[in-house]
C-alpha cells in the first residue's frame, strides 16, 4: 500500500511523500483522525530548532499528539473502528531501571522520526491505548501532552515525603493548567496554588485554592511541593522562586524545557535538602494511566475543554498551513486538526 | 450499503509488448492492483469490495489477492465485460443477485492502475455519492485542452480555467446508473465510454471532487517508471 506522508521539507513548507507499506506485518493500521499542534512542531515549523537540527531532522513528519481509529489489524486484536490514542515514543530495547521514555535508544515521533501527519499510522501494538467511546475527540487529541503531566506525577510520587499539604505551580500555560487539574483532582483534600503572569490565563484556572502574580508573593508563603511548568527563560525565575518558598526537603518537579542551560541556585537547594525530579516526555503505562484517570473522574474532561483553542479541518496541504499559522497568533489553548487530507 | 469497484478489465495494450495486463506489473515488488486494493481494505465504510478482472486473468487476480492480502472476506472477484461500462455493470449485476439493491446504495468505480489515491479522495466521493447521487474526481487542467476533430487542424481551444481532467474514483448512486444505462441504446452505449458522462447528459448534478496530481494512473511504461521513482525516492527513512 502507498501512504502518503505529509512531511516539512524547510520552514513552513510541507510535501507528500509515498511510503510502500505492507499491512500483513505485526503493526497495526491506524487512520489518524484529530492531531494536535505542540509547542516542538511550531520550532520545525518556524525554524527556530536552529540550522543544524534543522538539517539533520527534515525533511520529517510533524505532530506527536493525536488520536485515531484502527482500520487494519492482522492479528485481529483491534477491532476495526475502535478509538486509540497513539504513543509516539518507540522503544527500541527494554531496561529494568531505565523508563521507555529515558533509554537514549528510543525514537520519538516529530523529533527525527516520522510523527502522524500522514495518511496512515503504522504502529507496534503496544504504541496504542484504546479510549472510551464517547470521549470529547478534541480534548482526546491532546492526551499526550496530559500524559507528560500525569508522567511527572507518578515520579514525584515515587521520590517525594509524603507530606503533601501544599503544592505550588509555576506556569499559567496549557501544562500548568493540566498539572494543575491533575494535583487538585489526586490531591481534592490539599491546597494548590498557581504561580503565574498573565492574568487573563490565570482566570481559567478555576478548580485552583489560589492564583499569585508572580511580582506579588506573599513572603511568608510556603509550600510543600513544587511543579515547574514554566519553561524556556521562564524556567530559571521559576525554579529559583521555587527554591525561595518551598520548605526543606520538598521535591521540585521540572517540566518546562528550555532550549538552552539556566542557572539556579543551588546553594539553596543543598541547604534545604531539596530533590530535583527531571521528567520528559511519558511512556505507555502513562497513557493507560492518564486514560484510566479521565475515565475514573469525567469532571476533568470538562475543565480540558477550555484548552481547545481552535479546531481546522484539514483537508490540503494549505489547510495543514493555515491550522500552524493560527496556531502561532493564539495564545490561549491547542490548535486541533480535524484530519480529513 | 457501501460498495468498491475496481475495474482491472484491461489487457494493457498501451504498456507495450509485455504478455500480462498491467495491472498485474509490480510497483516496489508488489503487483499495481494489490497497492490499489489495500487502499481500500482501510477504509471501513466498504461492505464490499468488488475487484472486476478479464475472465482469463481470475484466477491470477485471486491468487495474488491471497499471496499479498491475507483474508478480508469483503473482497470478492468478478468477471468483466466488454468495455468499461459493461464491467461496471456486471460489478452491478453480482451486487443485485447476491445482495439485492437497496434504493441509497452507492458504488465507488476506481482504476486499478492508480494506486496513489488517498483516504480524502475515498471519503468525500463516498460522502457526494450519497448527498449527490454521481461524483467524479477531477485535476485543474495543467496544460491547455485543444479541441481538433479532424487531428490535423484546432476546431476549439476552450478556456483552460474551466477544464478539468478526469482520473477516478467515480462514484455513483447504483440504481441511478443502472436506469440510465438501461436508457441507452446500444450504438449510445458504444460511445459513451464514461459512466459519468452519461449521469450528465441524463441531467443528473455529477459532484466534483479534488483529485492530485500523483494520482496517475499507470499505462505506459513511462508512467511506470514514474511511479516507481515516486516510492523509491521516499525509502529509508
Amino acid at each position: 500500500m502507498i501512504n502518503q506522508v505529509y512531511r516539512l521539507v524547510s520552514p513552513r513548507q510541507f510535501e507528500v511523500t509515498y511510503n510502500d507499506e505492507s499491512l500483513q506485518t505485526d503493526y497495526v493500521v491506524v487512520r489518524p483522525t484529530h492531531l494536535s499542534i505542540c509547542a516542538a512542531d511550531q520550532r520545525y515549523y518556524t525554524g527556530t530548532r536552529g540550522k543544524q537540527a534543522m538539517a539533520k531532522k527534515l525533511p520529517m513528519a510533524l505532530i506527536h499528539e493525536g488520536i485515531g481509529k484502527v482500520v487494519y489489524d492482522s492479528k485481529g486484536e483491534f477491532k476495526t473502528g475502535t478509538p486509540v490514542v497513539m504513543v509516539p515514543n518507540i522503544p527500541t530495547e527494554e531496561d529494568d531501571i531505565i523508563g521507555e521514555n529515558y533509554l537514549r535508544s528510543s525514537k520519538f515521533r516529530s523529533s527525527g522520526y516520522d510523527g502522524f501527519m500522514q495518511d496512515y499510522v503504522f504502529l507496534k501494538r503496544d504504541r496504542l491505548v484504546q479510549l472510551p467511546e464517547g470521549m470529547s475527540p478534541h480534548v482526546a487529541a491532546f492526551i499526550e501532552l496530559i500524559t507528560i503531566a500525569m508522567h511527572s506525577l507518578v515520579r514525584f510520587e515515587q521520590k517525594a515525603h509524603s507530606r503533601r499539604d501544599t503544592f505550588g505551580v509555576w506556569g499559567d500555560g496549557n501544562l500548568g493548567f493540566i498539572s494543575a487539574l491533575i494535583l487538585k483532582k489526586r490531591y481534592p483534600e490539599s491546597k494548590v496554588y498557581l504561580f503565574g503572569k498573565t492574568k487573563y490565563k490565570m482566570e481559567h484556572f478555576s478548580f485552583i485554592d489560589e492564583a499569585y502574580n508572580i511580582d506579588e508573593i506573599p513572603d511568608d508563603l510556603r509550600i510543600d511541593h513544587a511543579f515547574e511548568c514554566a519553561g524556556g527563560k521562564g524556567s530559571q525565575d521559576a525554579i529559583n522562586q521555587i527554591i525561595d518558598y518551598i520548605h526543606p526537603e520538598g521535591s521540585i518537579a521540572i517540566l518546562g524545557v528550555s532550549e538552552y542551560p539556566v542557572e539556579i541556585n543551588t546553594r539553596m537547594i543543598l541547604e534545604k535538602g531539596l530533590t530535583v525530579i527531571g521528567s520528559s516526555r511519558s511512556g505507555r503505562a502513562d497513557f493507560v494511566n492518564t486514560v484510566e484517570f479521565m475515565k475514573e473522574i469525567p469532571e476533568v474532561i470538562e475543565y480540558l475543554e477550555l484548552l481547545v483553542g481552535s479546531v481546522h479541518e484539514v483537508r490540503t496541504i494549505q489547510d495543514i498551513i493555515d491550522a500552524f499559522e493560527k496556531d502561532l497568533t493564539t495564545s490561549w489553548g491547542k490548535t486541533i486538526m480535524e484530519w480529513k487530507i | 450499503m457501501i460498495y468498491a469497484e475496481i475495474l482491472a478489465g484491461g489487457k494493457g495494450t498501451r504498456m507495450g509488448n509485455i504478455n500480462m495486463p498491467k495491472q498485474f506489473l509490480t510497483l516496489n515488488n508488489k503487483p499495481i492492483i494489490i497497492h490499489t486494493i489495500e487502499k481500500f481494505i482501510l477504509n471501513d465504510r466498504f461492505d464490499k469490495i468488488l475487484v472486476v478482472s478479464p475472465k482469463e486473468w481470475i484466477i491470477h487476480t485471486k491468487d495474488i489477492i491471497r499471496k499479498y492480502i491475507a483474508g478480508d472476506d469483503r473482497i470478492v472477484v468478478v468477471e468483466g465485460g466488454k468495455d468499461r461500462n459493461d464491467s461496471i455493470m456486471s460489478g452491478i449485476n453480482y451486487i443485485e443477485k447476491t445482495f439485492g439493491l437497496n434504493d441509497d446504495d452507492v458504488i465507488v468505480t476506481h482504476d486499478s492502475v492508480r494506486p496513489f489515491l488517498t483516504h480524502r479522495i475515498i471519503e468525500e466521493n463516498i460522502d457526494f455519492a450519497l448527498e449527490y447521487r454521481a461524483v467524479d474526481t477531477v485535476i485543474e487542467a495543467i496544460d491547455t485542452i485543444i479541441e481538433s476533430t479532424d487531428g490535423e487542424i484546432i476546431s476549439n481551444i476552450p478556456v483552460r480555467s474551466s477544464m478539468y481532467q478526469g482520473q477516478t474514483p467515480q462514484s455513483f448512486n447504483i440504481k441511478m446508473l443502472v436506469d440510465h444505462y438501461h436508457s441507452l441504446s446500444d450504438e449510445q452505449k458504444n460511445i459513451l465510454t464514461d459512466a459519468c458522462k452519461i449521469c450528465a447528459l441524463k441531467g443528473e448534478n455529477v459532484k466534483l471532487v479534488k483529485g492530485e496530481v500523483f494520482n496517475i494512473k499507470v499505462t505506459t511504461p513511462y508512467d511506470l517508471k514514474v511511479a516507481n521513482a515516486i516510492i523509491q525516492e521516499s525509502i529509508g527513512r
